[in-house]
Formats: C-alpha cells, sequence, structure tokens
C-alpha cells in the first residue's frame, strides 16, 4: 500500500465507505494533501466501491477540492463586489509581486497558491482573504505581506 | 409609520437555551407548531416559506427517520449575518434545531457549513459535544452532526445541499417531492436558515404575539440585515420588518447613495427616485439580509459584470437555461460596452433572461433575471456608454 492508499482507508475507516462518505473522505485528503491527485481519487473510489469517473465528476464540482496541485498555504482573496470597493486589487497585485505568480498559479517552492474566491461572507470588513481555513479580514497591501510572511517563517 | 427604524434585539440576545427547550418540551408538538404558525414566521435564508407549515408538513409524514438540517451555507453575496449568529449565539442555534426536532420527530440534526467558515467548526465542535450531551441527559432522543461544504454557492439551494451530503454533485433536484416529504437520504426533512431557527426558538419562549406585533401583514418579525458597501455604518443589524428603502437609507447610507442592492447578487436593484415607495419585505422587495449600498462614485456596469461573473462560475451546469444563460448575458452586456452590438441588443439579453426565470430548474438561474433586469432598467446608459 502506497502512503495515500493507506491515508484513503484510514479515512473511509472513521468516516464510513458509503455513498455519503464521500464528501468527508475527498474534504480530508484535500486537508492533509492540499489536492486531489489521480492517485488518490483512484484510491478513494476502490475503498468506497465508486467507478474514478464518479469520483472525479463530484470532486470536480466543487471550488475547495482541488484535482490540481496546489501549495502548502492556499491563498484565497474574495473577488466579489464589496471587497472588489474596498481595494481587493491592489491586495492581488502586491501579492503576486511578493510571490512572483499570476493567479492561479503555485510559487516555485511549491509553498504558496494565489486564488480568487466568490463571497467569502466578510463584506462588512473588506477585504477579505483566507489561507486554508484561517480568514483575514480588512486586510491592507501591507497587511497581505506581513501575514504570508508570517507563514513563510513557519514552513 | 415613524420615521425612525426600530432596532430588535430576539437574535443576539443571551438566553438561557436548555431552560427554553425544558420549558418548551412540556408541550405537545401541535401546540408549538401552531404558535410558530401563527407568529407568521417566514423562512430568513430568502425564499421565505412558513416556518411552521414546512414543521407541519414533516411531522405528518410517516417515517422510520426523519431529519433537520441547519442551512448554513451563507453564500449569497453580501450576506454575513449566518456566520456572526453561529460565532455569538451557536447554542440558540443548535437548540432551534433541538425544538424543530421534537415538532418533527427527528432524532438526528446536521448542519451544513459553507467550507469558508471552516474556521467555526473547533468551537462548533465543542458546542455540539456538550449540547448533545445535555439532550442524552434529559432522554430527549435528538444528536446534531456537522456537515462541510466545499465552496459552491448552489449548495444553499437544499435539494443541492442534500445532494452534497449525500456525497454527490451539488445539482438541485426537482420539484416536487419537496424535502419535507422526500429530503436528506430520501426521508422528510425539514431544512431551515440558520436565523430562521433561532427565531423558533424565541417564539417558543416569548410566545407568538411578541413576534406577530413586530413588521407587516406578510412580513411579521424582525430581520437581521447585513449592510456593506458605501456606508459608514457596515455590519450586522436586527431591524424590525415593514421598513421603507428610503428609511433604511437615511440611517445607513453615506448621504450620496445612488442605489441598494437588496437580496444580494441574486436579488434586485433599486435606484434613488425609488427609495421611498420601496417596502423591504415580502410585499415588496424580500432578502435573505444582503444589502449593499452604492453610491453615485460606482460604476452600476462593473457592479452588474460582477454578478453576471459570480453566477456563470456558479451555476452547477446542470440546466441549460441557467448554463447558457448566464454566460450568454455576460458576454452580452460586454459587447453592448464595446460597442460591438448595438444597444438595441439588451432587450435581447432581457428576453433570454425571462427564459432563464421561466425555465431554470431552480432558484440560481431564475433569479439571474432579478439583478440583470433592474439593474438594466434603471441603469440603461451606465451599460451601454
Amino acid at each position: 500500500m502506497t502512503k495515500i492508499e493507506e491515508f484513503v482507508k484510514e479515512q473511509a475507516d472513521k468516516y464510513g465507505r458509503r455513498r455519503d462518505s464521500l464528501m468527508p473522505v475527498l474534504q480530508a485528503v484535500v486537508q492533509s494533501e492540499r489536492f486531489l491527485s489521480e492517485e488518490a481519487m483512484v484510491a478513494i473510489a476502490t475503498e468506497l466501491d465508486l467507478s474514478t469517473a464518479d469520483v472525479y465528476g463530484t470532486a470536480s464540482f466543487y471550488t475547495f477540492l482541488d484535482t490540481v496541485p496546489r501549495g502548502k498555504y492556499i491563498v484565497r482573496i474574495c473577488k466579489t463586489i464589496t471587497c472588489h470597493m474596498k481595494g481587493k486589487d491592489a491586495i492581488v497585485e502586491t501579492l503576486q509581486d511578493m510571490l512572483k505568480v499570476k493567479l492561479g498559479e503555485t510559487t516555485s517552492d511549491g509553498l504558496f497558491s494565489l486564488l480568487q474566491a466568490n463571497c467569502l461572507g466578510w463584506c462588512h470588513k473588506g477585504p477579505v482573504m483566507l489561507v486554508n481555513d484561517e480568514v483575514y479580514p480588512e486586510v491592507t497591501p501591507e497587511k497581505a505581506v506581513e501575514i504570508i510572511r508570517g507563514y513563510l517563517k513557519k514552513a | 409609520m415613524e420615521n425612525k427604524i426600530k432596532k430588535v434585539d430576539l437574535i443576539f440576545d443571551k438566553v438561557d437555551h436548555l431552560a427554553i427547550l425544558d420549558k418548551t418540551f412540556q408541550r405537545s408538538q401541535d401546540e408549538i407548531i401552531l404558535d410558530v404558525i401563527d407568529s407568521g414566521l417566514r423562512g430568513r435564508g430568502g425564499a421565505g416559506f412558513p416556518t411552521g407549515l414546512k414543521w407541519k408538513f414533516a411531522k405528518n409524514e410517516e417515517a422510520d427517520q426523519k431529519y433537520v438540517i441547519c442551512n448554513a451555507d451563507e453564500g449569497e453575496p453580501g450576506t454575513f449575518k449566518d456566520r456572526e449568529i453561529l460565532t455569538q449565539v451557536p447554542e440558540k442555534v443548535l437548540a432551534g434545531m433541538a425544538l424543530c426536532g421534537y415538532c418533527i420527530g427527528a432524532s438526528e440534526g446536521y448542519i451544513y457549513l459553507r467550507a469558508e467558515y471552516n474556521f467555526l467548526l473547533p468551537q462548533l465542535h465543542e458546542k455540539i459535544d456538550v449540547f448533545n450531551k445535555k439532550m442524552k441527559e434529559r432522554n430527549m432522543e435528538f444528536a446534531i452532526f456537522i456537515r462541510s461544504g466545499s465552496g459552491a454557492y448552489v449548495c444553499g439551494e437544499e435539494t443541492a445541499l442534500m445532494e452534497s451530503m449525500e456525497g454527490n454533485r451539488g445539482e438541485p433536484r426537482n420539484k416536487p417531492p419537496f424535502p419535507t416529504s422526500k429530503g436528506y437520504l430520501g426521508k422528510p426533512t425539514s431544512i431551515n436558515n440558520v436565523e430562521t431557527l433561532v427565531f423558533a426558538l424565541m417564539i417558543a419562549h416569548h410566545g407568538p404575539q411578541q413576534f406577530k406585533d413586530m413588521g407587516t401583514f406578510d412580513s411579521r418579525g424582525s430581520k437581521v440585515f447585513s449592510v456593506s458597501g458605501d456606508t459608514p455604518n457596515a455590519g450586522i443589524y436586527e431591524l424590525e420588518l415593514g421598513m421603507t428603502l428610503e428609511q433604511f437609507v437615511n440611517e445607513f447610507g453615506d448621504g450620496d447613495t445612488k442605489a441598494v442592492q437588496v437580496g444580494g447578487a441574486s436579488g434586485f436593484c433599486v435606484a434613488r427616485k425609488h427609495f421611498k415607495d420601496t417596502l423591504i419585505g415580502f410585499e415588496g422587495i424580500p432578502t435573505g439580509g444582503s444589502m449593499m449600498i452604492f453610491n453615485s462614485s460606482r460604476s452600476m456596469y462593473n457592479i452588474l459584470h460582477d454578478y453576471l461573473e459570480f453566477f456563470e462560475e456558479e451555476s452547477c451546469g446542470q440546466c441549460t437555461p441557467c448554463r447558457v444563460g448566464c454566460q450568454q448575458l455576460l458576454k452580452g452586456i460586454e459587447a453592448v460596452k464595446k460597442g460591438i452590438k448595438p444597444p438595441s441588443y439588451l432587450e435581447e439579453l432581457q428576453k433570454l433572461s425571462e427564459t432563464m426565470r421561466i425555465a431554470s430548474k431552480c432558484g440560481l438561474g431564475q433569479s439571474v433575471p432579478n439583478p440583470f433586469n433592474s439593474i438594466i432598467n434603471n441603469f440603461r446608459e451606465e451599460i451601454i456608454y
């Protein structure tokens, strides 16, 4: 058994092997690996007795279940109108410069992916960004740089 | 009507949720449901179905298993009240779910929490563990679990949410059958918005009269509003229903309000000249709470473009009117703006949007015409030039 097969088996033991166990298992793999590799999806399909196409079809429906490799830290900047009005473009530009990537890309060291997201539910405190599950409301370009530096230190 | 809008404190009021449940569990299910019907409470997620009726339908179903679902997949742009409620008074939400479970005869409740709010999970799990223990101590057969979303706006639609919980793509189902007869795993299910469940608890606590005394005939009680955009007072406010948009703007605007988008991206854009005669509520313009305020420095083209981009991304793609319609509306206004298409093309697009309203399978595609037509009708020049 490969490492990912073992991990998937552990998750299936935990969440069950029924159809309605699929989302929790997919989410657990993304939480741990940051994305669903082909190998992981095949393992999930085998473990839950589903077709791989079905697993991929389900996963690819959801924005937060990535099927392409992502960095250790996924940065999502809210792009919906109120955050836009409060200056999210400046945050995007600053982070693109800092990380040397464009939106949708991952840094070459595999640490950061820079993405945009639809409304994150902090419209009164925009602009807002998520780094994995952590939320940062009322960010400024300066604050955004500081936040990323914090993660760099941790990495 | 007095000119000042009235602030209310029912949702965030700290109460002893267990004492309310102990008191309420002494009463019969029918009595409680009648109170909720009598109060006039309607769903606070936006659709506004009478809550008591929903509970009654679910109760009347015969089944070996029923479910309560708390819809915390708050994704409507401009809405953030459910996050605030789950942060400040999570116990009241849990108690509201238990109350619903008692009334309809369900032993399991699920909170479907959007992935964007995953940071709430540790706190919620803690509260749920305590709450489930308290229910056990009382010999109440009711336990609450959490399921997470994964970043799909359409999963806020109740049947898409259930598909997602069942491990499928979040594609809405045909209705009927409605969830109260065939919901999660094909069992009768009452699915309610976070705020609705807390109001139901407070109605059980205070009785229906207090709630009924507030608001208007079709829009009883109060509502939590999420105020954002060009306002010095962005934030969460619980307000009595029945105010006009003019009253609202007087309180929250920055003095230069050009338009308010009522009900989020899927709601209606109201221009300044209509503030006076627009009532916020089910007899006027309903809202799940989202109130986005725009002042005269904002381009309505950019706002409409943003909304259409949002819908184009979030359409589940299952039905053609919505999938293709969203794409074409977006492309269409871009073409008019660039002069590739004549201004009269907007009328063609409006016809297309009416087709989407009639032919789309769920509320997502059906409501895209709301922002589209209200913005174009009010601000046609800004879209063209």
